[in-house]
C-alpha cells in the first residue's frame, strides 16, 4: 500500500510513511461507533452511497408500481382490491408518484452524487486530509435517515382529518391548496414538510462543508484554475444548494404555518396567493435540477479524459460553463409555470432566459466530444456510461429547448412530454453519471475489482430499457396524455405498454448491477491503485485502493 | 387568417358520415392531435420547425460520437494527441447555437403573443364562458344574473358509455360553443388548482382559487374535442375530462335556449344535431 502512494506524478512529496501508523488504528469495519460517530470523509461517503442505494431500491420499486398500473387502461393495482387491497386506491397512486419523485431526488440522486462521491473524492482530488468540518459532515449524513424515516412515516398517517386515506398525494411540487388544509388536512403533509426541512438542513450543512473545504483546503499549488472539474462541479453545486434550499425552507415554513397556525400566505380566502408558493418552490426547484446534474458533469469530464488518455478539452470553459449554468439556473424558474396566468411579457422573458442555458450546455457536450477527438479511447465500463450519458443528455436537452417555448409548452405542459424530458436528463442523465462514477471509482472505494462483463450487461440493459421507458412518452405527451394519471383512455395504451416493458428491461439491468456487487464481494479480486493507466491523472489515483484511513498527512504539492 | 385546407379538406366527406368529426388521441399516435384552431395550426408548424432543428442537432452529436468512437479508439489510434484548446471551434460552438436560438426565438415570440393577447374584435364576435374547476368535475357558466346558464360537467363512467362516447374523455354535459366566434374563457377553481386543457386547441390554463385566468380560442368548423384536467388535484384527478362541442351558431343558440329550460333537454338537442361517432380528424402532420 505504502509504495503505491508514491507513484503520482502530480505531487512530489511522499506521504506514505504515515500510513503504517494510521492503519494500525483503523477502526474495525463492524464497529458501530465507526459509522455512527464517523468523522472520516470516506466512511461518511460510503454511508451516503449505501443509503442512496437503499433509497434507490425503494424509489425504483415505486416506479414499478406506476408502470404496472399504467400497462393497461383501467385500474390494475390501485383499485382497492388487487393483492387484498394492498395498493389502495387512486389516492395511493398519487402518494406513490409523489414519493417516487421526492425519494429519487432527495434520497437517491443527491446523497449519491453529492454526499457519496462528493465526500469521497473532493478531499482526495484537492489533496486534503479530510473535509473542513468533519463532525458537521457526520450530522449532515445522519440527518438524512431521520428525514427519510419521516417521509416514509408520512405514507402511513392520515391524509385527511377524517377518513382512512393515508399519505400525501399532491405531487413532489407540493402545490397548495392541495398541500394545504383544503387538500390534505391530515398530518401526512406535515410530516412531509418536516422531512424536507430536515433533508434541507442536511444538504445546507453538507454544502457549507464543501465550500469551506474547497476554498480553504486545496493542496499547495492547486489554484482554483488547476482544480479538477469534479471539485469545480461540487463547488458550483454547493453554492446552488446554499442559495436555493433556504427559499424552499421558507416556502415550506409558510405552508406549515398556513396549515397549523392560521396564517394565510397561500390561502386565497385570506388574501394569500397559491401562485406565490409556486414561484418560491421553483426558485428552489430549478436550481435543484442543476444540483442533480452538475456533479455528473464533473464525473463525466474525468471519465472521458481518462479513457481517451487526453486532457479535458477547454478546461476553463468547462469550469465556467458550469458556473454559468448555475447562475442562469436561478433566473429561469417560471418556465415551470407558463400556464398559471402570468403576464405575457414575463413569459417572453422566461422563454429567452431559458433558451440561453442551451449555450453553456452545448459548450459542455461539444467539449466532451473534443476531448475524445484525437484521443486513444478505451471502452471500459465507465466510458460506456459516459458516452451513453452524452447521447441521452443531448436528447433530453433538445426537448428542453422545445419546452422552453411557452407557445408550445401551453400544449405540452404537464403532459408525458415533460415526463419524458426530465427523465431523459435525470433518470438517463444524472443516474447514468451516477453509475459512471460508480464504476470509475468502484475499485478506489471498495478495494476490489468488479466483473466487467456483468457491469457491461448492466449498462446495455439499462440503456435499452430506459430508452424504451421514456422515448415513447414523448409521443404520449404530444397526443395529450396528462401526467400523474392513474388511468387513461384506451388510445394511449400502446405506448404505455411499451414503456412498461422497457421498465422490466431496465430491471434486468439492475439485476446485473446487484449481481456484480455480489460477484465482487465474493471474489474479492484485489484492486489496483490506478486501474486506468496514464489517462487517470487526478490525485485519488496516487493513493492505494482503498486509500488509507487518513491520507495526505503530508500535503501533496501541485505544480 | 390563413386557411387550413390540410385539416378541413376532408370535412365534406366527414359530414356525409353519421356523426360529428372529433379530435381525440389516436392509438399509437406519435404527434399532436389534429389542430382545430388557426393558432393551434401555427403551434404545430412552429413545433415541427423546432423538431427538425433538434433532430438535426441530435443526429449531428450522434454522428460526432460515432466518428470519434470509430476513428479514435485504442486500436485505430494507439497514441493520443494531447491538444486541449482550439479557439476557433470554441467560438463556433458558442456562436452557432446562439444563432439557432435566436432563430427559434424569432419564431416563438409572435406565437406566444398571439395565444396570450385577446384579439381586438367586435363584442358581438365574442362568446364568454366561465369555467370552474372543482374536485372532481368542471362547471360552466354562460351569461350573468337571472339569464345565466350554469351546469356541472362530469365524466361518463366506463359502465355507462353510450355508442360513440370515449372512455375517460366523454362527459355528461359538455361545454358548447358556436363555430367561428371568439370564445373567451374565464377560468378559476373553487377548491384546489386544476387546469383546463384542450390539446386540439393547444391550450392550457390553470384554474386557481382566487385567480381568474383568461384565454381564448376560435374554432371555425363544428366538431367534438376532448381534453383532461392537467394539474394534479387529488384522488379523482384522472376522472374530470373536458369535452367541447362546437356547433353552428344557430344550433348553439337553440342549445342555449333549451338548456336554460333544462340541461337535459339541451343535451338531448345536442345529441340530435351533433350525434357522436363520426370520423376522427386526422393528425395535422
Amino acid at each position: 500500500m505504502s509504495t503505491e502512494a508514491h507513484h503520482g506524478a502530480a505531487h512530489d512529496h511522499g506521504h506514505a510513511h504515515d500510513h503504517g501508523h494510521d492503519d494500525h488504528h483503523d477502526p474495525k469495519w463492524y464497529s458501530p461507533s465507526r459509522w455512527l460517530f464517523s468523522t472520516n470523509h470516506k466512511d461518511i461517503g460510503t454511508l451516503y452511497l449505501i443509503f442512496a442505494l437503499f433509497a434507490g431500491i425503494v424509489g425504483t420499486a415505486f416506479s414499478g408500481f406506476m408502470r404496472v398500473e399504467l400497462m393497461e387502461p383501467g385500474l390494475q393495482l390501485f383499485d382497492g382490491k388487487a393483492f387484498g387491497g394492498f395498493f389502495g386506491n387512486e389516492h395511493d397512486y398519487n402518494v406513490i408518484t409523489t414519493m417516487h419523485g421526492l425519494i429519487m431526488i432527495f434520497f437517491m440522486v443527491m446523497p449519491a452524487l453529492i454526499g457519496g462521491f462528493g465526500n469521497w473524492f473532493v478531499p482526495l482530488m484537492i489533496g486534503a486530509p479530510d473535509m473542513a468540518m468533519p463532525r458537521m459532515n457526520n450530522i449532515s449524513f445522519w440527518l438524512l435517515p431521520a428525514s427519510f424515516f419521516l417521509l416514509v412515516l408520512s405514507m402511513f398517517v392520515p391524509a385527511q382529518a377524517t377518513g382512512d386515506a393515508t399519505g400525501f398525494g399532491g405531487g413532489w411540487v407540493l402545490y397548495p391548496p392541495l398541500s394545504g388544509t383544503a387538500g390534505h388536512s391530515g398530518p401526512a403533509m406535515d410530516l412531509v414538510i418536516l422531512s424536507l426541512h430536515v433533508a434541507g438542513i442536511s444538504s445546507i450543512l453538507g454544502a457549507i462543508n464543501f465550500i469551506v473545504t474547497i476554498l480553504n483546503m486545496r493542496a499547495p499549488g492547486m489554484t482554483l484554475h488547476k482544480m479538477p472539474l469534479f471539485a469545480w462541479s461540487m463547488l458550483v453545486t454547493a453554492f446552488l444548494l446554499v442559495l436555493a434550499l433556504p427559499v424552499l425552507a421558507g416556502a415550506l415554513t409558510m405552508l406549515l404555518t398556513d396549515r397549523n397556525f392560521g396564517s394565510k400566505f397561500f390561502v386565497p380566502a385570506g388574501g394569500g396567493d397559491p401562485v406565490m408558493f409556486q414561484h418560491l418552490f421553483w426558485f428552489f426547484g430549478h436550481p435543484e435540477v442543476y444540483i442533480m446534474i452538475l456533479p455528473g458533469f464533473g464525473i463525466v469530464s474525468h471519465v472521458v479524459s481518462t479513457f481517451s488518455r487526453k486532457p479535458v478539452f477547454g478546461y476553463l470553459a468547462m469550469a465556467y460553463a458550469m458556473a454559468a449554468i448555475g447562475i442562469i439556473g436561478f433566473i429561469v424558474w417560471a418556465h415551470h409555470m407558463y400556464t398559471v396566468g402570468m403576464n405575457v411579457n414575463l413569459k417572453a422573458y422566461f422563454v429567452a432566459a431559458t433558451m440561453v442555458i442551451a449555450v453553456p450546455t452545448g459548450v459542455k457536450i461539444f467539449s466532451w466530444i473534443a476531448t475524445m477527438w484525437g484521443g486513444s479511447i478505451e471502452f471500459k465500463v465507465p466510458m460506456l456510461w459516459a458516452i451513453g450519458f452524452i447521447f441521452l443528455f443531448t436528447v433530453g436537452g433538445v426537448t428542453g429547448v422545445v419546452l422552453a417555448n411557452a407557445g408550445v409548452d401551453h400544449a405540452l405542459h404537464d403532459t408525458y412530454y415533460v415526463v419524458a424530458h426530465f427523465h431523459y436528463v435525470l433518470s438517463l442523465g444524472a443516474v447514468f453519471t451516477l453509475f459512471c462514477g460508480w464504476y470509475y471509482w468502484f475499485e478506489k472505494i471498495w478495494g476490489v475489482k468488479y466483473n466487467g462483463v456483468l457491469a457491461g450487461l448492466h449498462f446495455w440493459f439499462m440503456f435499452v430499457g430506459s430508452n424504451m421507458i421514456f422515448f415513447p412518452q414523448h409521443f404520449l405527451g404530444l397526443q395529450g396524455m396528462p401526467r400523474r394519471y392513474v388511468d387513461y383512455t384506451p388510445a394511449f395504451e400502446q405506448w404505455h405498454h411499451w414503456s412498461t416493458i422497457g421498465y422490466f428491461v431496465m430491471l434486468v439491468g439492475m439485476a446485473f448491477f446487484f449481481l456484480s456487487l455480489v460477484e465482487a464481494a465474493i471474489r474479492r479480486r484485489k484492486a489496483e491503485a490506478n486501474p486506468w493507466g496514464e489517462g487517470a491523472t487526478t490525485l485519488e489515483w496516487t493513493l492505494s485502493s482503498p486509500p488509507p484511513f487518513h491520507q495526505f498527512n503530508d500535503l501533496p504539492r501541485v505544480r | 387568417m390563413r386557411s387550413r385546407k390540410r385539416l378541413f379538406g376532408a370535412l365534406p366527406a366527414l359530414l356525409l358520415g353519421s356523426g360529428a368529426a372529433y379530435a381525440a388521441p389516436t392509438p399509437g399516435g406519435i404527434n399532436f392531435q389534429a389542430a382545430a384552431t388557426d393558432t393551434a395550426q401555427r403551434v404545430h408548424e412552429f413545433h415541427d420547425t423546432v423538431l427538425v432543428v433538434i433532430a438535426a442537432i441530435t443526429l449531428f452529436v450522434t454522428a460526432l460520437l460515432v466518428w470519434v468512437m470509430l476513428r479514435y479508439n485504442r486500436r485505430a489510434n494507439p497514441k493520443a494527441s494531447q491538444f486541449s484548446h482550439n479557439t476557433l471551434v470554441e467560438v463556433l460552438w458558442t456562436v452557432i447555437p446562439v444563432l439557432i436560438l435566436v432563430f427559434i426565438a424569432y419564431r416563438s415570440f409572435p406565437l406566444l403573443y398571439e395565444q396570450d393577447v385577446f384579439p381586438e374584435v367586435a363584442e358581438n364576435e365574442v362568446v364568454d364562458v366561465k369555467v370552474y374547476g372543482r374536485q372532481w368535475f368542471w362547471s360552466y357558466i354562460y351569461g350573468e344574473g337571472d339569464e345565466a346558464l350554469e351546469y356541472d360537467s362530469n365524466m361518463v363512467p366506463a359502465d355507462a358509455l353510450a355508442p360513440g362516447q370515449i372512455a375517460q374523455l366523454s362527459v355528461d354535459y359538455p361545454m358548447v360553443v358556436p363555430a367561428g366566434k371568439y370564445v373567451r374563457l374565464s377560468v378559476t377553481a373553487s377548491d384546489v388548482i386544476h387546469s383546463w386543457a384542450m390539446p386540439a386547441f393547444t391550450l392550457k390554463t390553470d384554474a386557481i382559487p382566487g385567480r381568474l385566468n383568461q384565454m381564448w380560442f376560435k374554432v371555425d368548423e363544428p366538431g367534438v374535442f376532448y381534453g383532461q384536467c392537467s394539474e394534479l388535484c387529488g384522488q379523482r384527478h384522472a376522472y374530470m375530462p373536458i369535452e367541447v362541442r362546437v356547433l353552428p351558431e344557430d344550433q348553439y343558440l337553440a342549445w342555449l335556449e333549451k338548456s336554460k329550460a333544462s340541461v337535459a333537454d339541451g343535451r338531448a338537442y345536442l345529441d340530435e344535431v351533433q350525434p357522436l361517432g363520426g370520423s376522427q380528424l386526422a393528425s395535422s402532420n
